[in-house]
């Protein structure tokens, strides 16, 4: 499943950090004394300027498949996965925790900056990444039954699997429908706390997946 | 006032349409990975269709399920739902040319396609809904 995954866990703990106890407990307060107008950053939920970029890379990735090209093909995959999970691991264990020491708003403007940023970038990284993946393991063999790392690849595939459908189905409709809730002019802070749950309910199988992901791509390529 | 009706869109029961179309994504994948665990050698399509019907039919439901529903923000769900469309029907192409790219074999091929249409489907719906739940009916 290619464009999986779009939000990823650390982007779902970043989140919680961010957001949980921030925006249900105060945005709402301060959106009821001040308006929308109070302060707020607007939020623009897909940032345009950075649809060409994406544009770019995904031409570019297509030449790749389209020629076969080895050399491409490792690419974007070690550059798209590699910058997938340190970006996730990154946001998670080492952003997130800073993010929730900071004050409110800062952390609220923060999110409201960061969050629809990542709305373009992990989509890519994912698609890069997968397509890529897909074609160099046919280019390698390892797609062949009867390969000596079938069963790694048919492993990743469970993996991706798996965080494909929390991220699309749990994760992405979550993000989104919490940076709608954060456009209006009164966002409602029980709307966005029953929302973010769903980070804190799926953050240990993500994590999970993450270090499986790991483990698998490494012994893929001993 | 308008905590009332923030709360009463929290409170409102909708049908469970996000919960059938997270299901019905995750029939996809199986039998998306069972599909390409097997090819380019041979494989029974059994598995991969009854997973595909089952799918199909979790979103046949669903949009019985929609088509029932008043007082819905149909605007919204209108306007999330058409460019994640366009999205999705991107990213599902871009699998489809690296299957006909790979000369997967005809009748896979034919059920990878299918699966890809429920899944370029099945997301958008997905958000549409999430998000249009909480927005003001139209």
């Amino acid at each position: 499943m290619t464009a999986a995954d779009h939000a990823i866990s650390g982007w779902g703990r970043l989140w919680r950090c961010s957001l949980v106890s921030s925006v249900t407990e105060t945005v709402p307060a301060q959106s009821r004394a001040h308006g929308a107008e109070g302060g707020r950053p607007a939020i623009q939920v897909v940032p345009l300027r950075g649809l060409p970029i994406v544009a770019v890379v995904l031409a570019l990735l297509v030449v790749a498949i389209a020629g076969n090209w080895l050399w491409a093909l490792d690419f974007f995959h070690v550059v798209g996965g590699g910058l997938w999970t340190a970006i996730d691991l990154f946001v998670g264990l080492v952003l997130g925790p800073i993010l929730g020491r900071l004050s409110i708003p800062a952390r609220a403007e923060f999110s409201a900056r960061f969050m629809p940023k990542m709305v373009l970038i992990m989509p890519t990284l994912v698609t890069m990444t997968l397509g890529s993946g897909f074609q160099l393991a046919r280019h390698l063999g390892n797609l062949d039954a009867g390969a000596a790392m079938h069963g790694w690849l048919v492993a990743s595939f469970i993996v991706v699997g798996v965080m494909a459908v929390i991220a699309l189905g749990i994760l992405e409709p979550a993000n989104i429908a919490v940076l709608f809730e954060m456009k209006k002019p009164h966002p409602d802070g029980a709307i966005i706390a029953r929302l973010m749950k769903r980070f804190i309910y799926t953050a240990g199988v993500t994590g999970v997946m993450q270090v499986a992901t790991l483990v698998i791509m490494t012994r893929l390529a001993t | 006032m308008r905590a009332d009706t923030t709360s009463a869109t929290v409170a409102r029961r909708l049908p469970p349409v996000a919960e059938l179309a997270v299901g019905s994504l995750a029939l996809i994948v199986v039998g998306g990975i069972y599909l390409a665990a097997h090819i380019p050698g041979p494989v029974s399509l059994v598995p991969a269709i009854v997973l595909w019907a089952l799918a199909a039919a979790l979103l046949l439901v669903n949009a019985a399920l929609l088509s029932r529903l008043s007082g819905f923000a149909w605007g919204r769900f209108r306007q999330v739902g058409g460019w994640a469309l366009l999205a999705y029907a991107i990213s599902a192409g871009m699998l489809e040319y690296v299957f006909v790219i790979d000369r997967v074999p005809a009748r896979e091929l034919v059920w990878l396609s299918l699966m890809l249409v429920v899944y370029a489907v099945d997301i958008p719906l997905i958000l549409a809904f999430s998000v249009a739940r909480y927005q003001s009916s139209d």
